[in-house]
Protein backbone atom coordinates (compact mmCIF):
# COMPACT_ATOMS: atom_id res chain seq x y z
CA UNK A 1 0.00 0.00 0.00
CA UNK A 2 2.93 2.32 1.25
CA UNK A 3 4.22 2.22 -2.20
CA UNK A 4 1.24 2.41 -4.40
CA UNK A 5 0.40 6.18 -2.05
CA UNK A 6 4.47 7.14 -2.16
CA UNK A 7 4.48 7.08 -5.92
CA UNK A 8 1.77 9.72 -7.06
CA UNK A 9 3.01 12.43 -4.28
CA UNK A 10 6.93 11.55 -6.01
CA UNK A 11 5.03 13.53 -8.59
CA UNK A 12 3.67 16.25 -6.63
CA UNK A 13 0.18 14.66 -6.59
CA UNK A 14 -2.31 14.87 -3.78
CA UNK A 15 -5.40 12.86 -3.26
CA UNK A 16 -8.75 14.33 -4.75
CA UNK A 17 -11.92 15.04 -2.78
CA UNK A 18 -10.05 15.65 0.64
CA UNK A 19 -11.34 18.49 3.14
CA UNK A 20 -9.00 21.56 3.41
CA UNK A 21 -7.86 22.27 7.05
CA UNK A 22 -10.25 24.67 8.19
CA UNK A 23 -8.37 27.85 7.60
CA UNK A 24 -7.68 27.56 4.03
CA UNK A 25 -11.11 26.31 3.34
CA UNK A 26 -12.34 29.56 5.00
CA UNK A 27 -9.98 31.95 2.59
CA UNK A 28 -11.82 29.59 -0.36
CA UNK A 29 -15.01 30.54 0.83
CA UNK A 30 -13.60 34.20 0.92
CA UNK A 31 -12.76 33.99 -2.64
CA UNK A 32 -16.18 32.91 -3.74
CA UNK A 33 -17.61 35.81 -2.14
CA UNK A 34 -19.11 37.43 -5.80
CA UNK A 35 -20.06 34.17 -6.52
CA UNK A 36 -22.43 34.19 -2.90
CA UNK A 37 -23.72 37.52 -3.48
CA UNK A 38 -24.50 37.04 -7.35
CA UNK A 39 -26.37 34.18 -6.37
CA UNK A 40 -28.00 35.79 -3.23
CA UNK A 41 -29.52 38.27 -5.99
CA UNK A 42 -30.24 36.43 -8.72
CA UNK A 43 -32.00 34.32 -6.66
CA UNK A 44 -34.51 37.49 -5.34
CA UNK A 45 -35.06 38.44 -9.21
CA UNK A 46 -35.95 35.03 -10.18
CA UNK A 47 -38.49 35.07 -7.09
CA UNK A 48 -39.86 37.76 -7.98
CA UNK A 49 -39.65 38.37 -12.00
CA UNK A 50 -42.84 35.98 -12.18
CA UNK A 51 -45.17 38.73 -10.53
CA UNK A 52 -46.49 42.32 -11.78
CA UNK A 53 -45.28 43.85 -8.94
CA UNK A 54 -41.72 42.39 -8.89
CA UNK A 55 -39.40 43.42 -6.27
CA UNK A 56 -42.01 45.62 -4.73
CA UNK A 57 -43.29 42.14 -2.72
CA UNK A 58 -40.30 41.83 -0.79
CA UNK A 59 -41.93 44.71 1.51
CA UNK A 60 -45.74 44.13 0.30
CA UNK A 61 -45.55 40.77 1.95
CA UNK A 62 -44.68 41.33 5.33
CA UNK A 63 -47.05 44.54 5.20
CA UNK A 64 -49.81 41.52 4.36
CA UNK A 65 -48.82 40.10 6.54
CA UNK A 66 -48.54 42.37 9.63
CA UNK A 67 -52.06 43.18 8.81
CA UNK A 68 -53.67 39.36 9.64
CA UNK A 69 -51.91 39.30 12.56
CA UNK A 70 -53.08 42.58 13.54
CA UNK A 71 -56.78 41.61 12.70
CA UNK A 72 -56.63 38.34 14.51
CA UNK A 73 -54.54 39.21 17.47
CA UNK A 74 -55.73 42.61 18.08
CA UNK A 75 -59.19 42.67 17.46
CA UNK A 76 -59.72 39.01 17.63
CA UNK A 77 -58.28 37.55 20.32
CA UNK A 78 -57.25 40.96 22.39
CA UNK A 79 -53.70 40.12 23.26
CA UNK A 80 -52.91 43.68 23.27
CA UNK A 81 -53.65 43.53 27.17
CA UNK A 82 -50.96 45.32 28.69
CA UNK A 83 -49.10 46.75 25.34
CA UNK A 84 -48.94 49.95 24.12
CA UNK A 85 -48.58 50.74 20.86
CA UNK A 86 -50.12 47.60 19.66
CA UNK A 87 -49.81 47.71 15.80
CA UNK A 88 -46.28 48.98 16.39
CA UNK A 89 -45.45 46.32 18.50
CA UNK A 90 -46.94 43.48 16.75
CA UNK A 91 -45.22 44.93 13.03
CA UNK A 92 -41.77 44.84 14.78
CA UNK A 93 -41.97 41.35 16.09
CA UNK A 94 -43.30 40.04 12.79
CA UNK A 95 -40.86 42.06 10.10
CA UNK A 96 -37.65 41.11 13.03
CA UNK A 97 -39.31 37.21 12.65
CA UNK A 98 -39.82 36.76 9.17
CA UNK A 99 -35.85 37.15 8.92
CA UNK A 100 -34.79 34.31 10.98
CA UNK A 101 -38.03 31.78 9.75
CA UNK A 102 -37.31 31.98 6.30
CA UNK A 103 -33.64 31.70 7.14
CA UNK A 104 -33.75 28.98 9.08
CA UNK A 105 -36.48 27.17 6.39
CA UNK A 106 -34.14 27.61 3.33
CA UNK A 107 -31.14 27.66 5.60
CA UNK A 108 -31.93 23.85 6.55
CA UNK A 109 -32.56 22.65 2.80
CA UNK A 110 -29.38 24.97 1.52
CA UNK A 111 -27.67 21.55 0.75
CA UNK A 112 -30.42 18.93 -0.14
CA UNK A 113 -31.90 21.51 -2.20
CA UNK A 114 -28.95 21.79 -4.92
CA UNK A 115 -27.47 18.19 -4.98
CA UNK A 116 -27.65 18.77 -8.93
CA UNK A 117 -25.11 22.01 -8.05
CA UNK A 118 -22.96 19.94 -5.28
CA UNK A 119 -22.67 16.98 -7.82
CA UNK A 120 -21.25 18.81 -10.80
CA UNK A 121 -19.21 21.70 -9.69
CA UNK A 122 -15.93 21.73 -6.33
CA UNK A 123 -16.26 24.68 -4.34
CA UNK A 124 -16.72 25.08 -0.78
CA UNK A 125 -20.45 23.97 0.47
CA UNK A 126 -20.12 25.96 2.51
CA UNK A 127 -21.18 29.12 0.07
CA UNK A 128 -24.53 27.70 -0.63
CA UNK A 129 -25.86 28.33 3.42
CA UNK A 130 -24.40 31.81 3.40
CA UNK A 131 -25.94 32.58 0.39
CA UNK A 132 -29.55 31.85 1.62
CA UNK A 133 -29.53 33.16 4.48
CA UNK A 134 -27.80 36.64 2.95
CA UNK A 135 -30.26 36.61 -0.10
CA UNK A 136 -33.05 36.30 2.99
CA UNK A 137 -31.20 39.12 4.74
CA UNK A 138 -31.05 41.27 1.55
CA UNK A 139 -34.73 41.02 1.75
CA UNK A 140 -34.88 41.77 5.24
CA UNK A 141 -33.07 45.53 4.84
CA UNK A 142 -35.69 46.94 3.07
CA UNK A 143 -38.89 45.64 5.27
CA UNK A 144 -36.58 47.80 8.12
CA UNK A 145 -36.04 50.68 6.15
CA UNK A 146 -39.97 50.33 5.55
CA UNK A 147 -40.62 49.92 9.18
CA UNK A 148 -38.42 53.03 9.76
CA UNK A 149 -40.38 54.82 7.39
CA UNK A 150 -43.87 53.47 8.85
CA UNK A 151 -42.74 55.01 12.58
CA UNK A 152 -41.65 58.80 11.20
CA UNK A 153 -45.60 58.39 9.68
CA UNK A 154 -47.10 57.14 12.73
CA UNK A 155 -45.48 60.26 14.70
CA UNK A 156 -42.20 58.66 16.62
CA UNK A 157 -39.89 60.29 16.34
CA UNK A 158 -36.20 59.37 15.12
CA UNK A 159 -33.41 58.91 17.31
CA UNK A 160 -30.00 58.16 17.04
CA UNK A 161 -30.94 54.82 18.44
CA UNK A 162 -31.93 53.47 15.29
CA UNK A 163 -28.09 53.73 13.95
CA UNK A 164 -27.97 50.49 17.02
CA UNK A 165 -29.89 48.88 14.39
CA UNK A 166 -26.36 48.25 12.34
CA UNK A 167 -24.94 45.93 14.81
CA UNK A 168 -28.03 44.34 15.84
CA UNK A 169 -29.04 42.96 12.89
CA UNK A 170 -25.31 41.68 12.00
CA UNK A 171 -25.64 39.79 15.22
CA UNK A 172 -29.13 38.55 13.85
CA UNK A 173 -26.80 37.89 10.15
CA UNK A 174 -24.26 35.75 12.50
CA UNK A 175 -26.66 33.94 14.59
CA UNK A 176 -28.96 32.58 11.61
CA UNK A 177 -25.93 32.23 9.05
CA UNK A 178 -24.53 29.83 11.94
CA UNK A 179 -27.81 27.82 12.78
CA UNK A 180 -27.99 27.58 8.86
CA UNK A 181 -24.81 25.84 8.90
CA UNK A 182 -25.70 23.64 11.77
CA UNK A 183 -29.46 22.68 10.02
CA UNK A 184 -28.02 22.52 6.66
CA UNK A 185 -25.34 19.46 7.73
CA UNK A 186 -28.09 17.79 9.51
CA UNK A 187 -30.56 17.61 6.86
CA UNK A 188 -28.23 16.11 4.92
CA UNK A 189 -27.61 13.09 7.23
CA UNK A 190 -31.44 13.16 8.43
CA UNK A 191 -33.19 14.55 5.35
CA UNK A 192 -37.07 13.97 7.39
CA UNK A 193 -35.48 17.04 9.38
CA UNK A 194 -36.63 18.95 6.95
CA UNK A 195 -40.31 18.10 8.14
CA UNK A 196 -39.81 18.92 11.72
CA UNK A 197 -37.96 21.95 11.42
CA UNK A 198 -40.80 24.40 10.60
CA UNK A 199 -42.28 23.10 13.86
CA UNK A 200 -39.37 24.23 15.98
CA UNK A 201 -39.66 27.69 14.02
CA UNK A 202 -43.41 27.98 14.37
CA UNK A 203 -42.94 26.81 18.28
CA UNK A 204 -40.43 29.71 18.51
CA UNK A 205 -42.84 32.03 16.49
CA UNK A 206 -45.44 31.65 19.34
CA UNK A 207 -42.87 31.86 22.73
CA UNK A 208 -41.10 35.14 21.39
CA UNK A 209 -43.43 37.37 22.45
CA UNK A 210 -44.02 38.53 18.99
CA UNK A 211 -47.73 39.46 19.16
CA UNK A 212 -48.04 39.26 23.18
CA UNK A 213 -45.76 41.18 25.63
CA UNK A 214 -44.14 38.49 27.50
CA UNK A 215 -43.45 40.00 30.68
CA UNK A 216 -47.34 40.63 31.00
CA UNK A 217 -48.62 37.77 30.20
CA UNK A 218 -45.36 34.93 32.07
CA UNK A 219 -45.93 37.30 34.75
CA UNK A 220 -46.79 34.34 37.21
CA UNK A 221 -44.56 31.50 35.69
CA UNK A 222 -41.29 32.69 36.91
CA UNK A 223 -39.73 29.33 34.75
CA UNK A 224 -41.37 30.53 31.92
CA UNK A 225 -40.29 34.44 32.34
CA UNK A 226 -36.69 32.97 33.03
CA UNK A 227 -36.67 30.66 29.38
CA UNK A 228 -37.03 33.97 27.96
CA UNK A 229 -34.66 35.62 29.16
CA UNK A 230 -32.05 33.76 27.35
CA UNK A 231 -34.38 32.87 24.77
CA UNK A 232 -32.43 34.55 21.48
CA UNK A 233 -35.16 35.34 19.36
CA UNK A 234 -36.69 37.07 22.14
CA UNK A 235 -33.96 39.06 22.88
CA UNK A 236 -33.27 40.30 19.35
CA UNK A 237 -37.07 41.23 19.03
CA UNK A 238 -36.95 43.00 22.62
CA UNK A 239 -33.50 45.30 21.63
CA UNK A 240 -35.03 46.19 18.26
CA UNK A 241 -38.10 47.18 19.91
CA UNK A 242 -36.04 49.08 22.44
CA UNK A 243 -33.93 50.80 19.67
CA UNK A 244 -37.23 51.82 17.69
CA UNK A 245 -39.27 52.86 20.21
CA UNK A 246 -37.12 54.59 23.24
CA UNK A 247 -39.79 56.91 24.35
CA UNK A 248 -41.60 54.10 25.75
CA UNK A 249 -40.83 53.03 29.15
CA UNK A 250 -42.46 49.42 28.46
CA UNK A 251 -40.09 48.98 26.03
CA UNK A 252 -36.90 50.37 27.94
CA UNK A 253 -35.54 46.83 27.96
CA UNK A 254 -32.69 45.42 30.15
CA UNK A 255 -29.62 45.86 28.38
CA UNK A 256 -28.21 42.58 29.39
CA UNK A 257 -29.38 41.28 26.21
CA UNK A 258 -26.64 42.93 24.50
CA UNK A 259 -24.09 40.32 25.66
CA UNK A 260 -26.18 37.64 25.64
CA UNK A 261 -26.82 38.28 22.20
CA UNK A 262 -23.25 38.74 21.60
CA UNK A 263 -22.40 35.08 23.31
CA UNK A 264 -25.13 33.91 21.22
CA UNK A 265 -24.31 34.69 18.02
CA UNK A 266 -20.42 34.28 17.66
CA UNK A 267 -21.02 31.25 19.57
CA UNK A 268 -23.31 29.67 17.08
CA UNK A 269 -21.53 31.28 14.14
CA UNK A 270 -17.92 29.49 15.47
CA UNK A 271 -19.99 25.92 16.79
CA UNK A 272 -21.52 26.03 13.52
CA UNK A 273 -18.81 26.70 11.06
CA UNK A 274 -16.66 23.80 12.50
CA UNK A 275 -19.77 21.48 12.43
CA UNK A 276 -20.52 22.50 8.54
CA UNK A 277 -16.80 22.29 7.52
CA UNK A 278 -16.68 18.90 9.21
CA UNK A 279 -18.53 16.82 6.69
CA UNK A 280 -17.43 18.87 3.55
CA UNK A 281 -16.49 15.27 1.92
CA UNK A 282 -20.36 14.02 3.05
CA UNK A 283 -22.08 16.71 0.72
CA UNK A 284 -21.53 15.46 -2.32
CA UNK A 285 -22.21 11.88 -2.16
CA UNK A 286 -25.68 10.23 -2.84
CA UNK A 287 -26.60 7.94 -0.12
CA UNK B 1 -1.14 -1.13 -9.46
CA UNK B 2 0.00 2.09 -10.36
CA UNK B 3 3.48 0.77 -11.30
CA UNK B 4 2.00 -1.90 -13.37
CA UNK B 5 -0.30 0.28 -15.54
CA UNK B 6 3.02 1.67 -16.87
CA UNK B 7 4.35 -1.90 -17.54
CA UNK B 8 1.44 -3.11 -19.20
CA UNK B 9 2.66 -2.82 -22.60
CA UNK B 10 0.11 -1.35 -24.26
CA UNK B 11 1.06 2.12 -23.32
CA UNK B 12 5.48 2.52 -22.85
CA UNK B 13 5.37 5.09 -20.17
CA UNK B 14 5.90 8.91 -22.07
CA UNK B 15 9.38 9.28 -20.10
CA UNK B 16 9.39 13.22 -20.85
CA UNK B 17 5.56 13.31 -19.73
CA UNK B 18 4.55 13.39 -16.05
CA UNK B 19 1.26 11.76 -14.92
CA UNK B 20 -1.14 14.55 -13.68
CA UNK B 21 -3.95 11.51 -12.73
CA UNK B 22 -3.48 8.76 -10.73
CA UNK B 23 -6.49 6.40 -10.34
CA UNK B 24 -5.79 3.47 -8.08
CA UNK B 25 -7.76 0.51 -7.78
CA UNK B 26 -11.01 2.53 -7.80
CA UNK B 27 -14.34 1.23 -6.22
CA UNK B 28 -17.35 3.54 -6.12
CA UNK B 29 -20.46 1.54 -4.21
CA UNK B 30 -23.73 3.92 -4.38
CA UNK B 31 -26.23 2.85 -1.33
CA UNK B 32 -29.64 3.32 -2.32
CA UNK B 33 -32.72 3.54 -0.37
CA UNK B 34 -34.39 1.23 -2.60
CA UNK B 35 -38.11 2.12 -3.10
CA UNK B 36 -39.60 -0.26 -5.03
CA UNK B 37 -40.20 -3.56 -4.63
CA UNK B 38 -38.09 -6.41 -5.69
CA UNK B 39 -40.15 -8.78 -7.64
CA UNK B 40 -39.16 -11.78 -5.55
CA UNK B 41 -39.84 -10.17 -2.32
CA UNK B 42 -43.82 -9.86 -1.30
CA UNK B 43 -44.97 -7.38 1.55
CA UNK B 44 -43.69 -9.35 4.66
CA UNK B 45 -41.84 -7.02 7.03
CA UNK B 46 -43.36 -4.45 8.58
CA UNK B 47 -43.31 -0.63 6.75
CA UNK B 48 -40.17 0.37 9.30
CA UNK B 49 -38.24 -2.71 7.94
CA UNK B 50 -39.08 -1.92 4.30
CA UNK B 51 -38.12 1.94 5.13
CA UNK B 52 -34.81 0.83 5.56
CA UNK B 53 -33.40 -1.47 3.13
CA UNK B 54 -31.04 -0.60 0.99
CA UNK B 55 -29.09 -1.60 -2.11
CA UNK B 56 -25.72 -1.38 -3.31
CA UNK B 57 -24.60 -0.53 -6.56
CA UNK B 58 -21.26 -1.36 -7.43
CA UNK B 59 -20.37 1.05 -10.00
CA UNK B 60 -16.91 0.72 -10.19
CA UNK B 61 -15.00 -2.26 -9.42
CA UNK B 62 -11.74 -1.89 -9.38
CA UNK B 63 -10.34 0.71 -12.00
CA UNK B 64 -7.02 1.56 -12.28
CA UNK B 65 -4.75 3.95 -14.93
CA UNK B 66 -2.51 7.03 -15.01
CA UNK B 67 -2.79 9.89 -17.25
CA UNK B 68 -0.09 12.41 -18.43
CA UNK B 69 0.01 15.48 -19.47
CA UNK B 70 -1.32 16.40 -22.90
CA UNK B 71 -3.26 13.52 -22.79
CA UNK B 72 -6.85 13.48 -24.21
CA UNK B 73 -8.56 10.51 -23.17
CA UNK B 74 -12.12 9.09 -24.57
CA UNK B 75 -14.31 7.07 -22.57
CA UNK B 76 -16.60 5.03 -24.07
CA UNK B 77 -18.90 2.29 -22.83
CA UNK B 78 -22.70 1.23 -23.18
CA UNK B 79 -24.85 3.17 -21.14
CA UNK B 80 -24.72 2.44 -17.22
CA UNK B 81 -21.27 1.49 -17.40
CA UNK B 82 -19.92 3.66 -15.16
CA UNK B 83 -18.30 6.39 -17.36
CA UNK B 84 -20.00 9.51 -15.31
CA UNK B 85 -19.16 7.88 -11.91
CA UNK B 86 -15.54 7.36 -12.92
CA UNK B 87 -15.48 11.10 -14.00
CA UNK B 88 -17.23 12.03 -10.61
CA UNK B 89 -14.83 10.41 -8.68
CA UNK B 90 -11.97 12.13 -10.57
CA UNK B 91 -13.30 15.38 -9.47
CA UNK B 92 -13.65 14.76 -6.38
CA UNK B 93 -17.37 14.81 -6.46
CA UNK B 94 -18.37 11.13 -6.02
CA UNK B 95 -16.07 9.47 -2.86
CA UNK B 96 -14.61 6.24 -3.69
CA UNK B 97 -15.32 3.28 -1.27
CA UNK B 98 -11.88 2.00 -1.78
CA UNK B 99 -8.62 2.67 -3.98
CA UNK B 100 -7.83 6.27 -4.25
CA UNK B 101 -7.63 9.16 -7.28
CA UNK B 102 -4.49 11.09 -7.01
CA UNK B 103 -4.04 14.55 -9.46
CA UNK B 104 -1.81 17.38 -9.76
CA UNK B 105 -4.88 20.04 -9.33
CA UNK B 106 -8.89 19.71 -8.76
CA UNK B 107 -10.15 18.22 -12.16
CA UNK B 108 -12.83 20.76 -13.09
CA UNK B 109 -16.34 19.16 -14.96
CA UNK B 110 -18.06 20.99 -17.63
CA UNK B 111 -21.08 20.69 -15.56
CA UNK B 112 -22.01 24.79 -14.61
CA UNK B 113 -25.75 23.72 -15.82
CA UNK B 114 -26.44 23.11 -12.23
CA UNK B 115 -25.66 26.41 -11.49
CA UNK B 116 -27.78 28.29 -13.55
CA UNK B 117 -31.27 29.81 -13.37
CA UNK B 118 -33.30 29.16 -16.03
CA UNK B 119 -35.85 31.88 -15.39
CA UNK B 120 -33.09 34.86 -15.90
CA UNK B 121 -31.54 36.31 -19.22
CA UNK B 122 -28.71 34.53 -20.90
CA UNK B 123 -27.05 37.67 -19.60
CA UNK B 124 -27.24 37.29 -15.73
CA UNK B 125 -26.59 33.41 -16.55
CA UNK B 126 -23.26 34.46 -18.27
CA UNK B 127 -22.36 36.36 -14.57
CA UNK B 128 -23.89 33.55 -12.45
CA UNK B 129 -21.93 30.77 -14.52
CA UNK B 130 -18.12 32.16 -14.75
CA UNK B 131 -18.42 33.16 -10.74
CA UNK B 132 -19.40 29.21 -10.24
CA UNK B 133 -16.81 27.93 -12.25
CA UNK B 134 -14.19 30.15 -10.04
CA UNK B 135 -13.74 33.37 -11.79
CA UNK B 136 -13.60 36.59 -10.00
CA UNK B 137 -16.18 39.74 -11.09
CA UNK B 138 -13.60 41.38 -12.94
CA UNK B 139 -12.81 38.31 -14.78
CA UNK B 140 -16.26 37.31 -15.88
CA UNK B 141 -16.70 41.28 -17.10
CA UNK B 142 -13.56 40.69 -19.32
CA UNK B 143 -14.37 37.56 -20.55
CA UNK B 144 -17.96 38.39 -21.41
CA UNK B 145 -17.98 39.28 -25.32
CA UNK B 146 -15.35 36.49 -25.48
CA UNK B 147 -18.22 33.90 -23.67
CA UNK B 148 -21.64 35.23 -25.41
CA UNK B 149 -19.44 35.20 -29.30
CA UNK B 150 -18.32 31.73 -28.64
CA UNK B 151 -21.76 30.58 -27.56
CA UNK B 152 -23.11 32.62 -30.36
CA UNK B 153 -26.24 33.35 -28.90
CA UNK B 154 -25.89 37.25 -28.87
CA UNK B 155 -29.31 38.23 -30.31
CA UNK B 156 -30.99 36.04 -27.64
CA UNK B 157 -28.93 37.15 -24.46
CA UNK B 158 -31.01 39.54 -23.14
CA UNK B 159 -34.14 36.48 -23.09
CA UNK B 160 -34.86 34.28 -20.14
CA UNK B 161 -33.08 30.83 -20.33
CA UNK B 162 -36.02 28.31 -20.07
CA UNK B 163 -36.56 30.28 -23.79
CA UNK B 164 -33.55 28.88 -25.13
CA UNK B 165 -33.47 25.34 -27.17
CA UNK B 166 -31.59 22.68 -26.28
CA UNK B 167 -28.34 23.01 -28.90
CA UNK B 168 -28.26 26.62 -27.51
CA UNK B 169 -28.40 25.42 -23.70
CA UNK B 170 -25.66 23.63 -24.39
CA UNK B 171 -23.20 26.27 -26.33
CA UNK B 172 -24.01 28.48 -23.45
CA UNK B 173 -23.15 26.23 -20.88
CA UNK B 174 -19.86 24.90 -22.60
CA UNK B 175 -18.92 28.72 -23.28
CA UNK B 176 -19.22 29.15 -20.18
CA UNK B 177 -17.69 26.27 -18.54
CA UNK B 178 -14.48 26.56 -20.80
CA UNK B 179 -13.38 30.02 -20.59
CA UNK B 180 -11.05 29.40 -17.66
CA UNK B 181 -8.05 27.89 -17.91
CA UNK B 182 -8.51 24.26 -16.75
CA UNK B 183 -5.67 22.14 -16.23
CA UNK B 184 -7.47 19.10 -16.24
CA UNK B 185 -10.79 19.06 -17.94
CA UNK B 186 -13.70 16.30 -17.50
CA UNK B 187 -16.30 16.91 -20.67
CA UNK B 188 -19.47 14.33 -20.26
CA UNK B 189 -21.75 14.19 -22.80
CA UNK B 190 -21.46 17.69 -22.91
CA UNK B 191 -21.32 18.04 -26.89
CA UNK B 192 -23.83 15.49 -28.45
CA UNK B 193 -26.57 18.17 -28.28
CA UNK B 194 -24.83 20.75 -30.30
CA UNK B 195 -24.91 20.97 -34.17
CA UNK B 196 -22.20 20.11 -36.48
CA UNK B 197 -20.98 23.73 -36.41
CA UNK B 198 -20.37 24.12 -32.79
CA UNK B 199 -19.12 20.77 -32.39
CA UNK B 200 -16.50 21.79 -34.36
CA UNK B 201 -15.79 24.53 -32.79
CA UNK B 202 -15.88 22.64 -29.39
CA UNK B 203 -13.49 19.87 -29.87
CA UNK B 204 -11.30 22.69 -31.72
CA UNK B 205 -11.56 24.36 -28.08
CA UNK B 206 -10.60 20.78 -26.47
CA UNK B 207 -7.79 20.45 -28.42
CA UNK B 208 -6.47 23.97 -27.58
CA UNK B 209 -6.78 22.90 -24.04
CA UNK B 210 -4.74 19.82 -24.47
CA UNK B 211 -2.25 21.55 -26.32
CA UNK B 212 -1.58 24.03 -23.57
CA UNK B 213 -0.73 21.29 -20.91
CA UNK B 214 -3.78 20.59 -20.34
CA UNK B 215 -5.46 17.05 -19.87
CA UNK B 216 -8.95 16.38 -20.78
CA UNK B 217 -11.13 13.52 -20.54
CA UNK B 218 -14.05 13.13 -22.77
CA UNK B 219 -16.49 11.11 -22.75
CA UNK B 220 -19.55 10.82 -25.66
CA UNK B 221 -20.86 8.50 -27.69
CA UNK B 222 -19.85 9.79 -31.02
CA UNK B 223 -16.69 7.68 -31.97
CA UNK B 224 -16.03 10.59 -34.71
CA UNK B 225 -15.49 13.32 -31.81
CA UNK B 226 -13.50 11.30 -30.29
CA UNK B 227 -11.47 9.99 -32.99
CA UNK B 228 -11.04 13.47 -33.87
CA UNK B 229 -9.82 14.80 -30.36
CA UNK B 230 -8.56 11.99 -28.48
CA UNK B 231 -5.12 10.43 -28.48
CA UNK B 232 -5.95 7.34 -26.40
CA UNK B 233 -9.06 6.04 -25.50
CA UNK B 234 -10.53 3.91 -22.15
CA UNK B 235 -13.06 1.78 -22.55
CA UNK B 236 -15.62 0.53 -19.09
CA UNK B 237 -18.34 -1.99 -19.03
CA UNK B 238 -19.91 -2.93 -16.24
CA UNK B 239 -17.71 -1.16 -13.59
CA UNK B 240 -14.42 -2.50 -15.13
CA UNK B 241 -11.38 -1.14 -17.30
CA UNK B 242 -12.15 -3.15 -20.25
CA UNK B 243 -9.14 -1.64 -22.48
CA UNK B 244 -6.88 1.57 -22.56
CA UNK B 245 -4.94 2.73 -25.63
CA UNK B 246 -4.64 3.65 -28.92
CA UNK B 247 -8.36 4.83 -30.29
CA UNK B 248 -8.62 2.96 -33.36
CA UNK B 249 -7.39 -0.62 -32.06
CA UNK B 250 -10.07 0.20 -28.67
CA UNK B 251 -12.76 1.66 -30.76
CA UNK B 252 -12.71 -1.20 -33.06
CA UNK B 253 -13.01 -3.49 -30.37
CA UNK B 254 -15.61 -2.10 -28.36
CA UNK B 255 -17.58 -1.67 -31.66
CA UNK B 256 -17.21 -5.70 -32.33
CA UNK B 257 -18.87 -5.95 -29.15
CA UNK B 258 -21.70 -4.05 -30.63
N1 LIG C 1 -26.54 8.74 -7.93
C1 LIG C 1 -26.62 7.41 -8.11
N2 LIG C 1 -27.22 6.64 -7.19
C2 LIG C 1 -27.28 5.31 -7.34
N3 LIG C 1 -26.81 4.64 -8.39
C3 LIG C 1 -26.21 5.35 -9.35
C4 LIG C 1 -26.08 6.78 -9.26
N4 LIG C 1 -25.43 7.22 -10.36
C5 LIG C 1 -25.17 6.12 -11.09
N5 LIG C 1 -25.63 5.01 -10.50
C6 LIG C 1 -25.52 3.63 -11.01
O1 LIG C 1 -24.17 3.38 -11.32
C7 LIG C 1 -24.05 2.73 -12.54
C8 LIG C 1 -23.16 3.53 -13.47
O2 LIG C 1 -23.82 4.72 -13.81
P1 LIG C 1 -23.12 5.89 -14.63
O3 LIG C 1 -21.77 6.10 -14.09
O4 LIG C 1 -24.03 7.06 -14.68
O5 LIG C 1 -23.04 5.24 -16.09
P2 LIG C 1 -22.72 5.90 -17.51
O6 LIG C 1 -22.34 7.31 -17.31
O7 LIG C 1 -21.62 5.05 -18.05
O8 LIG C 1 -23.95 5.74 -18.34
C9 LIG C 1 -25.46 2.50 -13.07
O9 LIG C 1 -25.84 1.18 -12.75
C10 LIG C 1 -26.29 3.49 -12.30
O10 LIG C 1 -27.56 2.96 -12.07
MG1 LIG D 1 -23.19 9.10 -18.07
Amino acid sequence: MSSEVDDPQAYGLHRVGGRPPLLKYLRGVAQRRDFIVSLAKFRIEAENQRHRLGMLWIVLKPILEAAVFGLVFGTLMRSTRGVPDFIVFLIIGVFVFEFFSSSFGAGSKAITNNQALVQSLSFPRMSLPISVVTQKFMQLVPTIVLLMVFLLALGHKASLNWFLMVPLLILYYMFCLGLAFITARLTVHLPDLSNLLPFASRFLFYTSGIFFSVDVRFADTPLLLKYVEYQPLYAFLSLARELLLDSDPLYDVRTQFWPILVCWSIGLLIVGTIFFWAAEERYGRVD
Amino acid sequence: MVVSTEGTGKRARPDSRLPVVIVDDLHVEYKVYATGKRATEADRGGLLRRAKRTRTVHALKGVSFTAYENDSIGVIGSNGSGKSTLMRAITGLTPSSSGAVYAVSRPSMLGVGAALIKTLSGQRNVILGGLAMGLSKREVEERYDEIVDFAGIRPFIDLPMRTYSSGMTARLKFAIATVRKHEILIVDEALAVGDRKFRKRSEQRIREIRDNAGTVFLVSHSMQSIRDTCNRVIWIEKGELMMDGDPDEVISAYEATR
